[in-house]
């Protein structure tokens, strides 16, 4: 019977079934210091061993200082989080890449740096931009820390089967156009909520034709519009990335792991429940301007004017937030940071994407410009690649590794009422720091507006 | 997870759409290690000043509602797998969360609470704010055996939908912890047979 990707791999992870729902197999497990301690006591609690916690690996990012990492952390409650962390991988015995390990970093982007994500897994975390490792044809998903526990006690979470949507983008992106933008519409068509209850499959030409980075961003925001995951059938793309990682198969294994990979993907006449499909050519440079990131438009577009009626009362709270009006354009908008960074945009990729950008120019006198790269290795790739000397003499400040002020729970924060363009993944209310206004956009379009100071058309500044 | 007990309530009206956990628990407030006293934080930058002044206009602070459920906009509980925001909703006194639509994970992570997020049609939805906000002392009856949502001053009951294993869960106080680790048989059997070992 014909299969879709996300159903080869379901299936084939399906200990057993019990009306309705599924015992489904999780390979790995990713955890870190926010959303596991509580999963920890109540494996403590109930007095339980875990079940394989050689398929677990924890890294701290939410929670961390990016600035002086070799320094003992100076909030109390958010060293204690990392300590905690740290007690209880020593006491269960799971591999750790702390604060100052050449591995640590943003647990999305260490994973597949690592080779530890791989096409055909399931992958979870307590953290729902887990879809990222979808990029590589796995089946990856974040949950909750209930959840975190129950994985930790039996390597198995009890799961209905998700419906399957498949999105193609067809053709070549144009000039400035990246897989950021290109998510960033697909999110604003579908709206917030459009793919709940769904796993996405990303497909078409522009698809195919993007870097692993590029297909992480898009994988990585599949939960903004609602989906329990998305994936990419893998092709030689992926596996041209994977090979030779740390993790990854070697020698005969990794024949082997060839052979089973290249069985992954939706067969002709695989059906889905929804399909849409876009052309490339319609995509432009993307922004958000209201406070979820479905409230997307083009660069050069405008606010809506007219929205449904039962969507009136949150609308126009959303635009009382932002300081904009119905029917705005945001070109000339003048913007007081710029944050790069996160699970969306923080690898070598998106840093090489700046720098070749602001080579040779200065961002604006009154912007903050921050960068945060994902991982100790983005960090240490962008210094052998003298990337930080071009951040450095441009105004750029390059930080070290953390989730940063994509969601404010450590220090870096964006002040109330300032406007930050980010490449993130959430515009929400706060999501910077108590009032901070959010502008979602690509890393390109981040260091054209840090250095023009304002929103501006960038397909009028390209290099 | 204690038992889930049938409701004889009020709700609190919260007619916006798309309300985030961010907006339920904002990040700031993650750095806790346990599971308790994440009530006092719920719905924070709404409910409060940045001088800790409630904001009077806020439902949770508004003296004519009160009760256990909270009726909200559609695509409740979207972003950040947190699961502190089903705990903050509970520990602040939630039981349920009725609206038109909810985001994935926080759906799971309700159930896991033991806070039944109750799915109505767009239509029961409007009616509900309207006729709370008209009449906050209305009051509500949910019934988990039954599966219905009753509003005895309109003579009307709505059935809703919950997934049959998840109810008796509820209902019980189970989780799912000791249903896996149960398996264990059967998960190893599987592990044997995978055809993947890399």
């Amino acid at each position: 019977m014909p299969s879709t990707l996300f159903d080869k791999i379901w299936d084939a992870h399906v200990v057993r079934s019990i009306e309705g729902l599924d015992v489904v197999y999780i390979d790995r497990h990713l955890i870190h210091e926010v959303t596991s301690p509580q999963a920890f006591d109540e494996i403590a609690a109930r007095n339980l061993p875990l079940f394989r916690p050689s398929q677990i690996l924890a890294t701290a990012d939410h929670n961390v200082p990016t600035l002086h990492q070799d320094q003992p952390i100076r909030e109390p409650l958010s060293r204690l989080q990392v300590e905690k962390l740290t007690e209880n991988c020593e006491k269960y015995g799971i591999e750790l890449y702390g604060l100052g390990h050449a591995r640590q970093g943003i647990v999305h982007v260490i994973g597949p740096e690592l080779g530890l994500t791989q096409p055909g897994l399931t992958i979870v975390c307590g953290d729902s931009h887990t879809s990222t490792h979808g990029a590589f044809g796995a089946v990856a998903f974040g949950i909750g820390t209930s959840q975190v526990a129950q994985v930790m006690a039996s390597q198995c979470l009890l799961l209905s089967r998700p419906k399957r949507m498949r999105i193609s983008v067809e053709g070549e992106l144009r000039p400035g156009v990246t897989a950021k933008d290109l998510i960033l519409f697909v999110i604003a068509q579908l709206g917030t909520g459009g793919a709940t209850g769904h796993f996405v499959e990303y497909a078409g030409s522009a698809v195919r034709s993007l870097s692993m980075e590029g297909r992480m961003t898009i994988c990585n925001m599949s939960i903004e519009m609602g989906a329990r995951g998305g994936l990419i059938a893998p092709d030689a793309t992926t596996l041209a990335y994977v090979e030779g990682r740390p993790f990854a198969p070697k020698g005969e294994a990794w024949n082997d792991a060839i052979a089973y990979w290249q069985t992954l993907y939706s067969d002709d006449d695989a059906t889905f429940e929804t399909e849409y499909t876009y052309q490339a050519a319609d995509i432009t440079p993307m922004i958000t301007y209201g406070t979820n990131p479905g409230m997307g438009i083009p660069l050069t577009g405008h606010v809506p004017n007219e929205v449904p009626a039962s969507e009136a009362e949150s609308f126009d709270k959303s635009l009382k937030y932002m300081g904009f009006e119905r029917g705005e354009s945001l070109l000339g908008k003048q913007i007081d940071y710029v944050f790069i960074g996160s699970c969306t945009n923080s690898r070598i990729e998106d840093l090489r994407a700046v720098a070749a950008y602001v080579q040779g120019k200065q961002k604006a006198g009154h912007v903050e410009a921050i960068i945060v790269p994902g991982s100790k290795q983005v960090e240490q790739q962008a210094i052998a690649e003298g990337i930080d000397k071009i951040f450095a003499a441009a105004g750029f400040e390059l930080r070290e590794p953390g989730c940063s002020a994509c969601l404010a729970m450590n220090e870096d924060k964006i002040p109330a009422g300032a406007y930050c363009v980010a490449t993130s993944n959430r515009n929400f209310e706060g999501r910077q720091g108590p009032g901070s206004r959010t502008l979602l956009a690509s890393p390109l379009v981040a260091a054209i507006t840090a250095v023009q100071g304002r929103i501006v058309d960038i397909t009028q500044y390209l290099n | 997870m204690e038992k889930f007990q049938t409701l004889h309530t009020t709700g609190r009206p919260l007619p916006l759409e798309n309300i985030d956990t961010d907006q339920i628990i904002p990040a700031r407030f993650l750095k806790a290690t346990t599971r308790e006293g994440f009530g006092e934080n719920l719905f924070c930058d709404w409910r409060y000043n940045a001088d800790v002044s409630p904001k009077p206009e806020f439902v949770l602070n508004d003296p004519r509602y009160t009760g256990s459920v909270l009726v909200a906009g559609k695509n409740f509980g979207c972003g950040s797998s947190r699961e502190h925001a089903a705990w903050a909703l509970y520990d602040a006194g939630f039981r349920t969360i009725i609206s038109s639509y909810f985001a994935d994970i926080f759906r799971g992570n309700a159930l896991n609470t033991g806070l039944l997020p109750l799915q109505v049609s767009d239509e029961v939805l409007a009616r509900l704010l309207a006729a709370i906000e008209a009449n906050p002392q209305l009051e509500l009856v949910v019934d988990l055996p039954s599966q219905t949502l009753a509003v005895p001053a309109w003579g009307e009951t709505f059935s809703f939908a919950i997934d049959g294993y998840k109810k008796e869960c509820l209902i019980n106080g189970y989780d799912d912890i000791d249903f896996l680790v149960n398996q264990k048989s059967a998960i190893e059997a599987f592990e044997k047979q995978r055809a993947w070992t890399w």
